[in-house]
């Protein structure tokens, strides 16, 4: 009863596959945003702090004790718990050329 | 004004709903991408972004906060630091308060006198109600208006985002929402305040265990409390070399205690009476702020001191009041207040209080400021001491009384833990608009007060300690 | 003193904004100013800034968010300073929003000054472009620049006003740099001097394409407004409150009776 479930939760997608979650990023790294796996009043929170489809971020740092994690997102910083970061898939190619179709 | 015709409307209506139907789902995305791409295109044509992005002085500072190594021990020593500050500083303004005021106490006496007033009443008004409110003003007024401002500042500058940040893992252990961080540490300030703000908190569950455990935090009022307990009881008895950092030390571990107690009594609520996951959140971090030093310490100054001073005239000088008629009434050869002290005295003795201070605690249910002058007058009432020229030679009163070592650890303790005073209560009620909660709101405390107040009680009997 | 036909009998809740429009004229005040922005973006420093102690904290009626209001004079004029709540944006569905909106949308204010945070420029245009689709009067406050400088990030005032269409004043608010450009900019606004032509963001091909089916119908119930495109958009999201509105007759503009004089 004490003990939840662990933090760092591993999506079923793979780093090969070049798509990762929110939280599976380090620190110093960036991706661009593909998809928003949450439906609702969190998505359109989601999309007002300006984190939609084709979004740059950069993971800046991480609590002492692990989480929550803090994102450099449209020039502010969020700070997401990994359990919701979990849900906002990413591009982990870096690639420039990418202009992002939205 | 023109209203529109009704064949308008009804065309109007069914045109939207015909278009909107199939693109429903999607529509508010386009809507705001289309925004976005907009921004970014007018973004990037006013917006030009030199390469500093690592060496901005903001993100180094924060990497230090919130570094594993360092994190934590700064939010403790900056606590410390704080605690030493407003100590000191208070120090020789209380004294001169408390001389001045007594001195005035003295003049108001004797003008009774010179009126031919009957003792009683000017044992009431003056020794009892002016009294009250000499105590709160000199004992209580300069700690809350060193201290608040202190804390503003940092509130300003927006490190209390970084404390959530750092702490937020043990809410989300809690099954309590990430915003509670901020919440309780506003509770620092004042707890009424701090309940308030758990409006922010969208979810009614967590909003509630939010506003149940925010008391365990001392605000304002208690602050002056632990900072007298700790300098003139415990501190005195460790070697003098280290007597002026303990002080500060052992009111951070009681604060520590309190902030335990949240996150356990979070977890416990959160796994039992109020059920739930915990919502999604995003903390935003704000840049740091240069706050406006001045302005925010003259401000705050000037609020405390206000504030102080209305809850003084409004809560202590009738806790004064009755204070005295319970110290000069007499049932069957003793005092009211003696009477009902050695009621209580075995339950206080339990959990390492006496009567007095736990009669002191009842009376002082409105406002925390004046339980320590209740002590005080209660002491001093039923004792021959009718003058107290320094802070030390409340120690003298008070171990006359049979104060010792635990009483001021579990007095400490009791403080921390305990109901919230009736302001906070008040908008407990306002906020959740339910006796049911805000009753829990008080008992709650209560409970975890007693039963942690008895365990270290014992233990300490336990110890050799009397 | 602007006077404006104001039709006390509309039944909806947009009534109560424009007999508060009409109250605070009456009581003196030349223009009835509100402030917007996102939260965190040093709003309340320019709020207290330009009201100074002439400032007054109740809460919004009906709701518990709190409200302040105060006023400042400039050049022999009255303003009336309304700080709406900070938000996000004005789409969705939550009560500081709703707040935000329908103030602008129905109390009809002569500026609205919507500031802005430098360092996240592109999070606040999405306040922005919302507002600029239903208000003509708008003055952007840019606010924060000493830090965006410490970032390295500048931004462009200049542009960004022929961008957006409206002035663009910079400010750092908590040391009063900029305020007496931004007091101008606002008389400027409310009097007309300034004219302003606020742009329409750029849609996406889907939307575009259901807003011009709409849009006509629209304009025969409401006649052509600048804020059409909006009222639109919230019409095919399934706003109830842009519904009510329309048939209570609130969006239709009113009849103005008497030019301000300016």
């Amino acid at each position: 009863m004490l003990v939840r479930r662990p933090i760092e939760r591993k999506s079923q997608l793979s780093e090969n596959s070049g798509y990762k979650t929110l939280a599976e990023m380090k620190v110093g790294q960036r991706a661009k945003v593909v998809q928003l796996m949450v439906e609702g009043l969190i998505h359109r929170r989601l999309l007002d702090l300006g984190l939609l489809p084709g979004t740059e971020v950069r993971a800046i740092m991480k609590s002492p004790l692990g989480s929550p994690t803090a994102y450099d997102i449209r020039g502010s910083i969020l700070a997401l718990r990994p359990e919701d970061a979990s849900k906002i898939v990413l591009k982990t190619s870096s690639s420039r050329h990418d202009e992002g179709g939205n | 004004m023109v209203t529109p015709t009704e064949t308008e409307l009804k065309e109007l209506f069914e045109k939207v709903e015909v278009v909107a139907s199939p693109i429903r789902g999607s529509l508010h995305d386009y809507i705001v991408s289309s925004i976005y791409a907009d921004a970014e295109a007018i973004a990037s044509k006013a917006v030009s972004k030199a390469e500093v992005s690592e060496s901005d002085l903001g993100a180094r500072i924060d990497r230090i906060l919130t570094s594993r190594t360092l994190g934590f021990p700064i939010m403790i020593a900056l606590l410390m630091a704080i605690l030493w500050i407003t100590i000191e500083g208070a120090n020789i303004p209380s004294q001169i308060l408390m001389a001045g005021l007594l001195w005035l106490e003295d003049q108001f006496a004797l003008l009774f006198r010179w009126f031919g007033a009957p003792a009683w009443l000017e044992g009431v008004l003056v020794h009892g109600t002016y009294r009250g409110l000499a105590w709160v003003v000199s004992v209580m007024l300069p700690p809350m208006a060193i201290f608040f401002p202190l804390f503003t500042l940092l509130e300003d500058v927006g490190y209390l985002a970084r404390v959530a940040f750092n702490i937020d893992r043990f809410f989300e252990w809690a099954g309590a929402h990430g915003k509670q961080g901020i919440t309780m540490t506003m509770g620092f300030g004042c707890n009424a305040a701090g309940v308030t703000s758990c409006r922010s908190i969208g979810s009614p569950r967590e909003r509630l265990i939010a506003i149940l455990t925010n008391n365990f935090v001392p605000c304002n009022g208690r602050w002056p409390l632990l900072i007298l307990i700790a300098t003139i009881f415990v501190a005195p008895t460790f070697p003098l070399a280290i007597s002026s950092v303990i002080a500060p030390f052992i009111i951070v571990i009681m604060t520590l205690i309190g902030v335990l107690a949240t996150f356990i009594v979070s977890a416990l609520l959160s796994r039992t009476i109020l059920r739930g996951e915990p919502s999604f959140f995003v903390l935003e971090m704000p840049s740091y702020r240069r706050p406006q030093v001045l302005r925010v310490l003259y401000t705050s100054f000037i609020d405390r001191t206000i504030r102080v001073l209305y809850r003084a005239v409004v809560w202590a000088a009738p806790a004064g009041a009755v204070t005295w008629i319970l110290g000069n009434t007499y049932i069957s050869g003793e005092t009211l207040m003696a009477y009902l002290a050695d009621i209580l005295s075995p339950i206080g003795l339990l959990i390492g209080l006496d009567g007095v201070v736990l009669l002191a605690f009842i009376i002082a249910i409105p406002a925390n400021e004046i339980i320590i002058p209740t002590i005080i007058m209660s002491y001093m009432g039923t004792s021959m001491i009718t003058e107290l020229e320094s802070m030390f030679e409340l120690r003298v009163l008070f171990a006359a009384q049979g104060f010792t070592f635990v009483t001021a650890i579990c007095l400490m303790l009791f403080s921390v833990l305990h109901y919230p005073c009736a302001t906070t209560t008040h908008t407990i009620l306002r906020e959740t608009r339910s006796v049911k909660w805000t009753l829990l709101s008080n008992l709650i405390p209560l409970a975890v007060a007693f039963t942690v107040c008895f365990v270290v009680a014992q233990s300490l009997y336990a110890l050799g300690f009397s | 003193m602007m006077k404006e036909g104001i039709n006390l009998d509309a039944k909806s809740k947009g009534h109560k904004y424009y007999q508060e429009k009409h109250e605070e004229l009456e009581k003196g005040h030349d223009y009835l100013v509100a402030l917007a922005g996102n939260p965190n973006t040093g709003k309340s420093t320019v709020f207290n800034a330009l009201t100074g102690l002439r400032q007054h904290v109740g809460n919004w009626p009906g709701k518990t968010v709190a409200r302040a209001e105060g006023s400042f004079k400039y050049m022999g004029k009255r303003y009336k300073l309304i700080d709406l709540p900070g938000t996000y944006s004005l789409l969705a569905t939550a009560t500081d929003e709703e707040i935000a909106r329908n103030f602008v949308l129905f109390a009809h204010p002569d500026v609205v000054v919507v500031v802005v945070d430098s360092t996240t420029l592109e999070r606040n245009l999405n306040l922005v472009l919302q507002i600029l689709e239903i208000c003509n009067r708008v003055v952007i406050c840019l606010n924060l620049v000493d830090e965006a400088t410490r970032k390295g990030v500048n931004v462009n005032a200049e542009q960004l006003s022929i961008d957006l269409g409206v002035p663009v004043v910079p400010t750092v608010a908590n040391v009063g740099k900029g305020l007496d450009d931004l007091v101008e900019a606002i008389a400027g606004v409310a009097s007309g001097t300034i004219k302003t032509s606020p742009r329409h963001f750029a849609l996406k091909a889907e939307i575009r394409e259901a807003l011009n089916e709409v849009v006509p119908y629209v304009k025969k119930v409401v006649g052509d407004v600048p804020n059409i495109r909006w009222i639109t958009m919230r019409l095919l999201e399934g706003d109830a409150r842009i519904r009510e509105a329309l048939e209570n007759g609130e969006l239709t503009p009113l009849a103005k009776s008497n030019p301000a004089v300016k």
